[in-house]
């Protein structure tokens, strides 16, 4: 018999700070190829469409922007949340809200058509987002309310308010009853970057920009150091005068803002329009990503490629070897048991000790499990 | 080292050679000492000496490195506090390893090994209450209870698993001096019945008076084994602290004492939660040039009060606190120290630093406000070469050792750490400074250092507040003490009147000179 | 009709009150596990697996209980072995359940499941107005009741529950005593990953007898928010289950009436209702302050 010991480290290690997310990846193939051949596939073939296949063209490397974008601007905002020890989890709520208040103005205005249109739209996105993320980021800020659970809950109350719209009032009148709402205006359309390549839109831009942003904050600034050391210790900031509930609500107000800036730009630039499912779950994939990112913006710019990898290859694994598109889902909540674990490296040793057996100072038979 | 045996007693417990390590630090170092049946032993050391070490390691709460352990003359290997208590060790532990959630029978109940109903076990803590002098009320839920209740829970479910050997690691650093006398007679009354007794302190005075034998620990070695009633305080203290450490000199203030610069008047906080304690009507006035100390058992209110005076909740009345003569009440921590204020908490980890963060980063924490100009550049960056700097400056004025350049605060010893901290507030100047348990658990050596630095502030012409549960450390800092109980604030008691039973009855809540002033008050 | 709203009820509240009934054990050993979802999810479509290729809805249930129990082990190796944040775990198993349940269920959409039959008390069922509430019900009905009073029982009158209400306020303290404190949180996280299979069976084998993706919908974390609600208390939990079914039903009886609100409304009332409760819960500080397991969510690594 084995047991695990831990080791604490007298600091962090840098070294495993920097590869634990690659470990993690690495530990995610290998699982995943057993899941492979487990379900009777070659798991060298179904890692090829996984991992190379999307990447071996141009169009494909425009759809790998189109579904990383969204995942780094919602999970950059997610890691000032969880840096700082708010742990929004409802940002598939804050994209829905987003896309909905960015939608106003094609929607119900079609007729306002001009080149104000999409700038209004990015921003009342953006201002829907943070309104959405504010009322779980008040309830805690005000009467110390559970946000994971609230935040969660309005999840579920914006995916059916969206329901509700596109069946209902914002249904194209001219859509033959489909539950959608008319297509946006050319004015309200998020332009593609190189029309000529692929469909890759301003949406990648606008995530590698909040990324660098929020990168510099973080590492740089005051705000950055508010940030950190209320997330790690929030005795000590209160020690050093800063405020636990004003950054409750700055936490969730960027990241609601970022993820309803996410929203709005899919609606404008991939989709085109509303429709009941706008969203394959990036609000809850970008979870993984800021994970696999280790909470720093740089890191979640490659981490969101990474996942957004897992969602063409899903696909292209599906096309080519038949292989479910559902698989793709559990592969990400693999990653993030990995990432999560390897993470432990880096504040710990790990030894195994055995049972039985007494190493050198180590007196007799350990029972403590 | 000479035979070591009692006169005439059987040996109860023999430990050779036990050694612990925790990374690159020998915590005890092959310690020997031997424990006869019927004898009060002490185990002498400042902090940090490696008792609580030894200790734990006795009653298997960790694991020796090396080392053998007899026990009646047998070798026997203590795997964990199950098998401790098998044998027949009891400990009450220094920092109670009690559950506030639950009740006294039932915090009573999960320490015995046998299966006995839960009224059964109240009944036996009542009798062995009664017959021992420690009155406790089963039912009563620990939260509750004051620290003295706590530490009687913890004697009665020691001696209700009826052992031979009673560990107590530091019993009255919680207690009155009057609560200490009667916790004396309860060990006398032990000893007269067989049971042996490890008695861990440093408190020289209640070692010479409780104990036949005394072994001293130094630097996690056995320096002495010893007779403590053959010693005098001074040979003994020569013993626990070697000639390393400095005796503080108190010298007068050369500018005298000169205008109040930290005040308080009618300070009230209602509980913020309910197992803290609410302020009331706290007035103090330390001037420049002056060091007031606040004694009082913990969880009176000290840390209530430290938390009004630096801001960290903020009062409503702006004038019960002053700062150097402006009203302060209203304004937040940062706003005090920009008056040149600085604190300094009780818990080094989790409040006065964060564990995970630099030392540069850590003196950030306490200084971006008012040392913004040098540590702020533009768009609020931080400027991080004038923040190493500064960090290196503390480190040598202050003596701290570490390893690496700028290490975690986490990665540094208790008394190196606690340096860095007060370091980093002196480094300003400070006119207010107020201390929270400036020496909790730090060793000898850095303790002198810090209460001379402390005193050198107020001599310079600051004003200086010390709280501490550490009697001798108030006695030997403060030009007057005031005291703190159930939440209110004695009048201070200059020096030069102040005696330990005068200080002890305070603490224990007698208030002659408030009711005196109340009563005048209402006539 | 008093008597079938009353069963209505008790269809809907019962997965939620066998799920949060273990979330409380759990909670209370000191550990936060937020994958309630993904347990109740696996659960779910294990359940409705095994019963549907076995035709034994018994084994269904059985299969159930021992893969969420399994699945929350994950949980508990990276917890209490790794010693990782345990909200970032708790939300990795439920991403993880949602993800591997969706896989195996693809076999199962559309088919049509198994039931588990009701199970009637002679005589006592004839009781009228709560006699088949009470006494004509599914057996995982009966089980929820037990289950119920098994815990409050094991938590407030047993040495073991003791144990583990002591571990929940004071890891370290419990550690210096010589309990195990890892491996009781084991054994908690282990009964919370069963129950919560459990209550998945329930939705696959009595609410809607069939396998539909995410058929959980958000009732593993109501589930969680009920034990917040419940502070703590197993029978509070009960009532709070009961509160919510009649929440869950009030809107199909709606909609059935003919109340012309839009349906999603409707739908959105039990999540709404949830984010409600957890806000007046927590105005009230003393509540939950005194009832929080001090150690909840704090990891533990013993010092050797």
């Amino acid at each position: 018999m084995m047991r695990l010991q831990l080791v604490k480290r007298p600091q962090h290690s840098a070294f495993f700070s920097a590869v634990s997310p690659l470990i993690a990846l690495a530990l995610t193939m290998i699982a995943g190829a057993i899941m492979f051949s487990v379900l009777g596939k070659n798991p060298l073939d179904a890692l090829y469409y996984y991992f190379i296949d999307p990447l071996r063209e141009t169009w494909s490397l425009h759809e790998l922007a189109i579904k990383a974008a969204p995942l780094i601007l919602i999970a950059v905002g997610l890691s000032v949340c969880f840096l700082s020890n708010n742990w929004n989890i409802g940002a598939e709520g804050q994209f829905i809200a987003g896309a909905i208040a960015g939608g106003i103005l094609p929607v119900v205005f079609p007729d306002f058509q001009n080149v104000l249109v999409l700038p209004l739209m990015l921003i009342m996105g953006m201002i829907g987002g943070a309104a959405y993320a504010s009322v779980p980021a008040f309830l805690k800020a005000r009467f110390n309310t559970n946000e994971i659970l609230t935040s969660l809950m309005l999840v579920y109350v914006a995916q059916l308010f969206l329901d509700w719209l596109v069946r209902g009032p914002w249904r194209d009148p001219g859509g033959m009853n489909f539950p959608e709402t008319r297509d946006f205006h050319a004015f309200a359309i998020l332009p593609e970057l190189m029309p000529s390549a692929g469909r890759a839109n301003w949406g990648i831009v606008f995530a590698l920009l909040a990324a660098v942003i929020l990168w510099f904050v973080l590492r740089k600034t005051l705000k950055g150091f508010e940030i950190r050391v209320l997330g790690q210790s929030p005795r000590a900031g209160r020690f050093a005068g800063f405020s636990a509930s004003h950054m409750v609500m700055v936490s969730f107000l960027i990241s609601g803002a970022l993820a309803g800036l996410a929203g709005i730009s899919e609606v404008s630039g991939a989709i085109g329009q509303l429709q009941p499912a706008i969203s394959p779950g990036y609000g809850f994939t970008a979870i993984i990503v800021a994970f696999l990112g280790r909470l720093n913006p740089l890191g979640i710019v490659a981490a969101g490629f990474v996942l957004a990898l897992s969602y063409l290859g899903g696909e292209a694994a599906q096309i080519s070897i038949g292989l479910s598109d559902k698989a793709a889902r559990a592969f990400q909540g693999m990653l993030l048991f990995f990432v999560l674990g390897c993470d432990t490296l880096i504040h710990y040793r790990i030894r195994l000790v055995g049972l039985s057996v007494a190493k050198t100072g180590e007196t007799g038979a350990e029972t403590n499990a | 080292m000479e035979a070591e045996r009692n006169a005439g007693g059987e040996r109860l417990l023999d430990v050779q050679g036990l050694t612990k390590i925790f990374g690159a630090l020998k915590a005890c170092d092959g310690i020997d000492l031997s424990i006869g049946k019927g004898e009060i032993h002490a185990l002498l050391g400042e902090n940090g000496a490696g008792k609580s070490t030894f200790v734990k390691m006795l009653f298997g709460a960790l694991e020796p490195a090396e080392g053998r352990i007899f026990w009646k003359g047998e070798p026997v290997d203590i795997a964990n506090p199950g098998a401790a208590r098998h044998l027949g060790i009891g400990m009450v532990f220094q920092h109670f390893s009690l559950f506030e959630a639950l009740t006294a029978a039932e915090n009573i109940m999960l320490s015995l090994d046998e299966k006995i109903p839960i009224m059964k076990v109240a009944e036996r803590a009542r009798e062995l209450s009664k017959t021992y002098g420690l009155p406790l009320d089963p039912f009563a839920h620990v939260g509750d209870l004051s620290v003295g209740e706590r530490q009687r829970i913890e004697i009665i479910r020691c001696l209700l698993q009826k052992p031979d050997l009673i560990i107590l690691d530091e019993p009255t650093s919680v207690l009155t001096p009057q609560e200490a006398d009667r916790l004396f007679e309860t060990l006398e009354t032990l000893r007269d019945e067989g049971k042996s007794i490890l008695y861990i302190s440093h408190r020289l005075e209640e070692v010479k008076r409780l104990c036949d034998r005394a072994t001293v620990l130094r630097h996690g070695k056995v320096v002495a084994h010893c007779d403590p009633r053959q010693e005098t305080a001074a040979s003994l203290a020569r013993m626990m602290v070697g000639d390393e450490v400095a005796a503080v000199r108190r010298l007068e203030a050369p500018g005298g004492i000169g205008e109040a610069l930290l005040e308080a008047r009618s300070l009230s906080r209602p509980a913020a939660n309910p197992f803290a304690v609410p302020l009331r009507e706290v007035d103090l006035t330390v001037r420049a040039g002056e060091v007031l100390g606040i004694a009082g058992v913990a969880g009176n209110g000290q840390g209530e009060l430290f938390e009004a005076l630096s801001g960290e909740i903020q009062q409503a009345d702006a004038a019960s606190v002053r700062i150097r003569g402006r009203d302060a009440g209203r304004m937040g921590i940062s706003g005090r120290r920009l008056l040149g204020a600085a604190f300094v908490p009780e818990e080094r980890l989790g409040h006065g630093a964060v564990p995970q963060m630099r030392l540069s980063e850590n003196l950030f924490l306490s200084r971006f406000k008012t040392d913004a100009r040098s540590l702020l550049g533009p768009l609020w960056t931080v400027r991080a070469g004038a923040l190493t700097k500064a960090a290196k400056r503390i480190v040598e004025m202050m003596d701290v050792r570490k390893s690496g350049e700028d290490p975690e605060a986490a990665a540094l010893s208790g008394g190196n750490l606690q340096k860095f901290i007060i370091g980093r507030e002196l480094d300003r100047q400070p006119s207010v400074m107020i201390v929270n348990q400036p020496t909790w658990g730090v060793d000898a050596g850095a303790a002198a250092r810090i209460r001379q630095a402390l005193i050198d502030l107020a001599r310079s012409g600051s004003a200086v507040l010390v709280i501490s549960q550490d009697l001798d450390e108030l006695f030997e800092m403060s030009d007057a003490i005031a005291v703190m109980h159930d939440g209110r604030l004695s009048a201070p008691v200059p020096i030069s009147e102040a005696t330990f039973e005068k200080i002890g009855l305070l603490m224990g809540g007698a208030m002659p000179e408030r009711h005196a002033s109340e009563a005048l008050e209402k006539a | 009709m008093l008597e079938s709203v009353l069963i209505t009820i008790a269809t809907a509240a019962t997965p939620l009150l066998i799920a949060a009934i273990g979330e409380l054990v759990v909670e209370r050993s000191g550990v936060l596990n937020l994958g309630v979802e993904g347990m109740m999810v696996m659960g779910a479509v294990t359940g409705f697996g095994v019963a549907v290729t076995t035709g034994s809805p018994w084994l269904g249930v059985l299969a159930a209980i021992l893969v969420g129990a399994a699945f929350s082990l994950l949980f508990g190796f990276l917890t209490l072995s790794l010693v990782t944040n345990q909200v970032a775990t708790g939300l990795a198993l439920t991403l993880l359940g949602l993800g591997v349940s969706g896989m195996i269920g693809e076999a199962f959409i559309g088919m049509p499941g198994v039931k588990l039959g009701t199970i009637s008390i002679p005589v006592l069922s004839e009781i009228p107005y709560v006699g088949r509430f009470l006494f004509a019900q599914d057996p995982l009905f009966y089980i929820s009741i037990v289950l119920v009073a098994g815990v409050s029982y094991f938590l407030f009158f047993t040495r073991a529950g003791l144990t583990l209400r002591s571990v929940g306020d004071n890891h370290d303290s419990a550690h210096a005593l010589g309990i195990r404190v890892i491996a009781i949180r084991y054994a908690a996280v282990a009964f919370g990953g069963a129950c919560a299979g459990l209550a998945g069976a329930y939705l696959s084998l009595v609410y809607t007898p069939q396998w539909i993706e995410n058929m959980t919908a958000g009732r593993g974390w109501i589930a969680l928010a009920l034990v917040v609600f419940a502070s703590w208390r197993p029978w509070r939990v009960l009532a709070g289950a009961y509160l919510f079914g009649a929440v869950s039903i009030g809107q199909l009886h709606a909609q059935v009436i003919g109340v012309s609100i839009p349906s999603q409304f409707l739908t959105a009332l039990p999540y709404l209702a949830t984010v409600v409760v957890l806000v007046l819960i927590s105005r009230n500080r003393r509540l939950t302050m005194v009832n929080t397991p001090a150690c909840l969510g704090r990891p533990f690594v013993p010092a050797r």
